[in-house]
């Protein structure tokens, strides 16, 4: 063209649009690629309201502190007082979620399972079954009811510590799952009665139940078949977290186990974890204010999950209600998922330390979410169940110290009064005043 | 013959003492009365002990057993021998939704109709139904025999791994992935046997076998239609 700039015009800088961004367009490429949507393992990565938006108020002229080192601060948390015979007792709130033994190597089981233990705390089973590696290495192991009932059995009911009912997790809230063929081992498909090497669909729903008053018969069962002895917990994906609490203790739980979209999975759909479920933060008043409603806080007890990393986000959990919380993710990069010292291996895979998620198919150079034994064999079980007895030992600490800062002699003496928010958004999803107002937003005020 | 009265007794101490029951117990006869469609009867057992249950069940009865012989004289609600290993549950009635789901092996016999989802999701048991079952039954069925000596409701072996079917009568529809199989001299001996194990009398070579055509084996989005 003739009457083009001329080359001192000056020109607009080329501006990336925030809608069509890299990442973005990428996937759009990548769709057109291949017609089939991503399959990621992890949670919600995205950016969303989270407890790092809350801080805590400390002692100060009105409040007196604790002394640290000194004064006792009690960690033990009991689960599964309300019909139970044998409730659970744990020496800290921090629990390890369910995780499967097909998603994770048996190496992982057991590392999680030594972990737990010295820890004083419990581990859960998984869409799979119950493996003789967890079961001997936990001291405290919890038994996921899930609905594809694989592996599901009388025996380890009544060899687990407690039963988890799963209705859904927080990364795919009405979600199933899916295996894929190259994890899909000779012991693995053994223990789910399926050929090997076929992709493993996991269903959504349970196949014997549908709604809240069959699942309290589902929950008479297997009391039934346990003598009444283990603690129910149901497990529901962060959705409607006020009506699903309400109704899980309708339905006979013991324990009610609410977990956020930042909650990992082995594998769904990308669309499904960015898009499906509410954020952690945003589930934990409207459960706490539905236990209080029936008269049940602190008789059910409330488990949080779902991106919890550290001492403080322990101690903002348990101030907002939660009588513990539970861990996924965060243990397995406790273990060495993610972990740099892989980074070439990872950028092999077209990805980089801190950002693989394709735990799907089965290629983990950490050796953590893979069944190819060589990579398996990269993890020590006792060293990683060091490892993570570490981690939880460091934020049990962390949240006594915020908890004694705040003249607590037990961290469940937490409350919403000793928070204050940092964002509107934080604020009115806690139900807590933005920071140095008396706002709490949706109040009425 | 030991009779417990679940209306006097109880439906706990029903439990407790069927499954305190151990492989060498002399007590080899239970007799349950007035049932009255309580739930979870008789869940849970593992001895080689006949329980007869005088009347109808409600939801999981025989769910989970192991060993036990458990014979419903009435119908079954949903759920009926539910994740069952062992043993055997026969149903004189009906039986409601679900019945034997996740089993994962022992024999379920059902004397009238099933309703929906007969064999959903079954691990390897063995259903004999005399009568009719509903829609989606044998529903991502993984392993095991579901025998039906009338007529299928829709969408039969949807989804379907490796469970065997054998229908005499006839199937409104199949589901995804549901075919029909040649029925070979081994088939039929093993149907033959299914139907003796179940004290029917009815010709093998009467029936259609239906089984996986293992197309959606492996996710392909090019059947992306048939999810």
């Amino acid at each position: 063209m003739t009457d083009a700039k001329k080359p001192d015009t000056p020109r607009t800088e080329p501006v990336q649009s925030a809608t069509f961004t890299k990442s973005v367009n990428a996937e759009i490429r990548r769709a057109a690629d291949t017609g089939i949507y991503d399959i990621r393992g992890g949670g919600a990565k995205r950016s969303v309201p989270h407890f790092d938006d809350l801080l805590f108020l400390g002692a100060s002229i009105s409040r007196y502190p604790l002394e640290g080192y000194r004064e006792k601060c009690a960690t033990n948390v009991t689960l599964g007082t309300r019909f139970a015979k044998k409730p659970i007792e744990l020496d800290i709130p921090i629990t390890i979620a369910g995780m499967s033994f097909g998603a994770l190597s048996g190496a992982a089981k057991e590392g999680l399972g030594r972990g737990a233990t010295a820890a004083g705390t419990s581990t859960t089973t998984g869409d799979g079954g119950m493996t003789e590696e967890e079961r001997g290495h936990s001291k405290m192991l919890v038994y996921q009811y899930l609905p594809s009932r694989y592996g599901m059995n009388p025996d380890d009911l009544r060899r687990c510590d407690a039963i988890e009912v799963v209705v859904g997790q927080g990364a795919k809230p009405g979600g199933g799952g899916m295996l894929l063929g190259q994890k899909i081992s000779d012991r693995v498909a053994d223990m789910r009665d399926l050929p090997a090497g076929i992709d493993q669909r996991s269903a959504c729903r349970h196949p014997d139940w549908t709604g809240p008053d069959d699942l309290e018969i589902k929950i008479l069962e297997l009391r039934e078949i346990t003598g009444w002895e283990k603690p129910i917990y149901i497990k529901v994906g962060g959705a409607r977290p006020y009506f699903d609490t309400a109704l899980a203790v309708k339905a006979g739980a013991d324990v009610v186990v609410l977990d956020g979209m930042q909650g990992g999975t082995a594998a769904t759909q990308d669309v499904f974890i960015e898009h499906v479920g509410i954020p952690t933060l945003a589930c934990i008043r409207p459960a706490v204010q539905a236990l209080q409603d029936l008269g049940m806080h602190r008789k059910v007890q409330l488990i949080v999950s779902g991106g919890i990393r550290n001492g403080a986000d322990v101690a903002k959990a348990l101030a907002l209600g939660a009588d513990a919380v539970s861990i996924g993710t965060a243990a397995l990069i406790a273990m060495g998922d993610n972990d740099p010292k892989w980074e070439d291996e990872y950028q092999k895979l077209g990805t980089t330390a801190g950002a693989y998620d394709d735990w799907h198919e089965g290629r983990d150079p950490a050796g953590i979410t893979t069944q190819d034994p060589e990579l398996a064999a990269r993890l020590d079980p006792i060293q990683a169940g060091k490892r993570l007895a570490n981690y939880l030992k460091v934020m049990t600490l962390e949240a006594q110290t915020i908890a004694r800062a705040c003249g607590k002699s037990h961290v469940h003496n937490l409350e919403p009064e000793d928070l204050c928010a940092l964002t509107i958004e934080a604020a009115a999803m806690a139900r807590v005043p933005l920071a140095g107002t008396e706002w709490i937003p949706g109040k009425g005020i | 013959m030991t009779t417990i009265d679940i209306t006097e007794q109880g439906l706990r101490y029903l439990n407790e003492t069927l499954q305190q029951q151990s492989a060498g117990t002399n007590q080899k006869e239970w007799d349950i009365i007035n049932p009255r469609g309580s739930h979870a009867i008789a869940v849970g057992l593992d001895a080689p002990i006949q329980v007869t249950v005088n009347g109808s069940t409600g939801y999981y009865c025989g769910g989970m057993n192991k060993q036990a012989s458990i014979t419903i004289k009435g119908s079954a609600g949903p759920g009926v021998a539910e994740n069952m290993s062992s043993g055997m549950v026969v149903v004189e009635g009906d039986a409601s939704q679900y019945a034997g789901a996740t089993g994962r092996g022992g024999t379920l016999v059902i004397r009238g109709n099933a309703a929906s989802r007969c064999g959903i999701s079954m691990k390897g048991i063995d259903i004999i139904v005399a009568g009719n079952i509903g829609h989606m039954s044998a529903f991502m069925a993984q392993k095991g025999n579901l025998v039906v000596l009338g007529d299928a409701g829709e969408a039969l072996g949807d989804s379907l791994y490796e469970a065997r079917l054998f229908v005499r009568g006839s199937v409104k529809s199949l589901g995804a992935d549901c075919i029909e199989k040649d029925m070979t001299e081994a088939h039929i001996k093993q149907l033959a046997e299914l139907l003796e194990r179940a004290d029917m009398d009815a010709d093998p070579a009467q029936f259609r076998r239906y089984g996986s055509a293992r197309q959606l084996y492996h996710f392909d989005v090019d059947n992306v239609s048939a999810y």
